[in-house]
């Protein structure tokens, strides 16, 4: 044999190898953990995270988002906007049925956005820019808004806006239509069964438009309920994949170190968390500027970052995560300096007044984050005192504005009109409710910059209109902002592809394949 | 008491924990909570913090000086707050019997046909986990056996000669009370109250390891409810405060052995 047939033989092997590696293949079952069960799965009117992780699977939006946020093709194959940026034309999917057969038409998506704004309040905030909705045929439907709203592409994600079958939902009482229980969707696996406390089986759809996809036959959502339990399950090979958040961290290093274990922060972005302090601003020391500029110069937010979440994540610069749209790092900044925390205190004449500092309820993370916290704060010479409560406990106290401290994490959807204003516009102010302006800030100047923000054409524009929006406030510290979370998706090393759009394990299993 | 060798390991382990608990702190001016090395650092690498440290980096020595504050503090004062309102209520039961009797029985009964545990959880988590949330929750639970031994050791004292004859010349029930039949009927109390000074330490510690403890005091529950998750990685983090509470709580119903034995010399002398 010639050296050169040798060599053209090695060359066939090596791509054809290649291309093996890259061929997804078919079959297998998935065992992935939902924790907590989801209360339903009928996405429109649950949208709990776990409704939403498993429910991704069954209903479909208009659009996905890749990792870094544009809008990818879903029902929605095409769209254009108008060169007034006020219409918005969506050229829908050919051939899509729903689960049971009939046709996926225009008439759908018209029905469900009627049915979203009552039942889905985020949707509701959403649409309320859009002036009408119409369907000039099957598979165009045009939106056409009031004004320029700069985020509107931003809105039509599954969780967001997931589209229902008219023709089981038109004229029933939606609360009470026995397919909430058996929801019916356009979504690449359809619901088989759920034996509550157990587990919920999806099997995949035989009819899925894109030809060859769903590759998996059955996912199993298995329900456990203790965190230490569902690593001995993932350990114990019971299940393949632990979503973000369904381990505590401290347990994320020693299963990341187990064979055939692939680890991954990446899934996020489209929600790209931020934790941060409400800070009280309405009273007693916390209502001086210095004292809440003091708070973020003694935290060490690098330490929570590296300790507390195993590394993971990112220190926060200001109101937005780096991840979403027109976030800007040119801003006063806070590294750990707690001589300059004391200073600021003393000018600010703080003498030891007592501050109540909420931890949250949600596990183990939370507690040692307030303990962190808390010591930091008790270092540059604040009486801190940790009040321990439940989540309804604390979400009842935030609320009622009966706090001085209080840790949470919000997602910021992408853009700062859909995430980041409604946490410090004074319009936002309202007891009672646990997510808008809870710290009181009020400032007519970051209203105004939110307002014309939200509406500013071109891209250029908001740019900058957001960038004086983030320096006011990363001066002013309505909040003290900690860390952009990362939920680590732990799975084994065979499960391929299950993470690649920026809404991660929400709509993820539509192109996973197992590796066998 | 003394010549019980028991009681002795009992008293000897008691005061060395009540003298980390009172000189401790002095000796470690250092907060407990103080993130001062790097995270789960095994105990005997380095000398300053000889017992190596949790998940944040704090010092699990400290953190035990500081438990043995707490633990002990809580044992003691609800232990104390259960004698206040048993002692008296078993008392009344005992000498004036009939209808006061059954009243307060039914009362005392109510409180024990609830499981204790289940009852001091309940309460801490109404009243909002603090220090005096604990203590009175423990308090509590605690009561109604002190209440059903004091009254069965005054029932029985009322009918002896010298009681009556306080009766007869006509001193005041209180008076009889106070001065005739509790310092007689103290001994099984005594015996009691250290045993119930261990339930207390094994209560607060279990309250604070499922998360009921006050958040802003470090407790030896606390330290194994925290360091429980990562027991895999850092055993030490939940194994020596544990040591910690089986050591004193051994102490306690040994310090009770030994009471037993001195404060009922019949009974131990025909023992042996």
């Amino acid at each position: 044999m010639s050296k050169r047939v040798l060599l053209g033989l090695l060359l066939a092997c090596g791509l054809s190898a290649s291309a093996l590696a890259q061929e997804p293949k078919t079959g297998g079952v998935i065992n992935a953990v939902i924790q907590p069960e989801p209360p339903g799965l009928m996405l429109a009117m649950i949208q709990n995270g776990p409704t939403q992780m498993v429910s991704g699977n069954i209903f479909e939006g208009l659009l996905r988002y890749s990792p870094k946020l544009e809008p990818l093709p879903e029902l929605a194959e095409s769209w254009t906007v108008s060169e007034d940026a006020k219409t918005y034309t969506f050229k829908l999917r050919k051939g899509v049925t729903w689960h049971d057969g009939k046709p996926f038409t225009a008439a759908d998506v018209l029905f469900s956005m009627e049915m979203l704004k009552q039942t889905h309040a985020r949707a509701r905030t959403n649409l309320a820019q859009v002036d009408k909705i119409e369907a000039p045929d099957d598979y165009t439907v045009v939106f056409t808004l009031k004004q320029p709203f700069g985020p509107f592409l931003g809105i039509f994600e599954v969780g967001s806006m997931p589209i229902v079958p008219k023709h089981l939902y038109e004229g029933t009482d939606w609360k009470t239509n026995p397919y909430n229980n058996a929801p019916v969707g356009t979504g690449p696996f359809m619901f088989k069964e759920w034996q509550k406390g157990s587990f919920i089986r999806l099997v995949k759809n035989p009819n899925y438009y894109e030809k060859g996809k769903p590759y998996i036959d059955e996912i199993y959502w298995q329900i456990i309920p203790d965190a230490a339990a569902r690593s001995v399950a993932y350990e114990t090979g019971k299940v393949d994949v632990l979503p973000g958040g369904s381990v505590e961290n401290f347990d994320v290093p020693r299963l990341s170190k187990l064979k055939d274990t692939c680890v991954t922060g990446a899934g996020w972005e489209f929600f790209s968390p931020l934790a941060w302090l409400w800070l009280n601003n309405r009273q007693g020391p916390l209502a001086d500027k210095r004292v809440r500029q003091a708070i973020m110069y003694a935290v060490d937010r690098d330490f929570a970052k590296d300790v507390i979440w195993n590394g993971l994540g990112k220190v926060a610069t200001g109101p937005s995560s780096s991840a979403i749209k027109y976030y800007t790092d040119d801003v006063k900044k806070y590294p750990y300096d707690p001589a300059k925390a004391k200073a600021l205190l003393k000018e600010a004449g703080y003498k030891g007044e007592k501050i109540r500092l909420l931890p949250l309820a949600y596990g183990e993370t939370w507690q040692r984050w307030g303990e962190a916290v808390k010591q930091n704060l008790t270092d540059v010479g604040m009486n801190i005192e940790t009040i321990s409560t439940d989540v309804a406990g604390g979400n009842q106290k935030i609320g009622d504005w009966d706090y001085d401290i209080a840790f949470t994490y919000l997602y910021q959807y992408g853009d700062p009109a859909l995430g980041v204003g409604r946490n410090y516009i004074s319009s936002n102010i309202a007891k009672g409710q646990v997510f808008n302006n809870v710290e009181g800030y009020s400032n007519p100047e970051i209203d105004k910059l939110f307002a014309d923000g939200a509406i500013a054409t071109p891209d250029s524009k908001r740019k900058e209109i957001y960038d004086k929006a983030q320096k006011i406030l990363v001066e002013d510290v309505p909040v003290a902002w900690m860390l952009e979370l990362q939920f680590p998706t732990i799975m084994r090393c065979k499960v391929k592809n299950l993470i690649t759009t920026g809404i991660g394990v929400n709509d993820g299993f539509k192109d996973a394949w197992l590796d066998k | 008491m003394l010549r019980s060798p028991s009681g002795v390991i009992g008293i000897i382990i008691l005061l060395l924990a009540i003298s980390v608990a009172v000189f401790g702190p002095l000796l470690f001016p250092n907060s407990p909570w103080r993130m001062v090395q790097r995270p789960f650092l095994p105990p005997f690498t380095l000398s300053t913090v000889p017992l190596g440290t949790d998940a944040l980096g704090r010092d699990v020595f400290a953190g035990m000086i500081f438990g043995a504050r707490v633990s002990l503090l809580v044992g003691l004062v609800s232990t104390l707050v259960a004698l206040v309102v048993g002692v008296p209520i078993g008392a009344m039961a005992g000498y004036f019997g009939g209808k006061v009797d059954d009243a307060l029985m039914r009362f005392t009964e109510f409180f024990q046909t609830i499981p204790s545990f289940a009852l001091a959880i309940v309460l801490v988590a109404i009243l909002q986990p603090s220090i005096y949330s604990i203590v009175a929750s423990i308090a509590v639970v605690s009561w109604p056996p002190v209440a059903r031994l004091v009254r069965g050791e005054v029932l029985s004292l009322r009918t002896r000669e010298y009681v009556q004859a306080a009766v007869v010349t006509g001193q005041s029930n209180s008076w009889i009370i106070l001065r005739e039949i509790l310092p007689n009927a103290l001994s099984p109390v005594i015996v009691l109250a250290s045993l119930m000074v261990a339930t207390a330490i094994l209560l607060e510690s279990s309250l604070s390891f499922l998360g009921l403890g006050d958040p802003n005091l470090i407790s030896w529950g606390y330290m194994v409810g925290a360091g429980r998750t990562v027991i895999r990685q850092a055993w030490w983090i939940t194994v020596f405060p544990g040591v910690a509470i089986l050591i004193s709580v051994l102490g306690l119903n040994l310090i009770g052995e030994g009471l037993n034995d001195a404060l009922n010399p019949r009974l131990s002398r025909e023992g042996r």
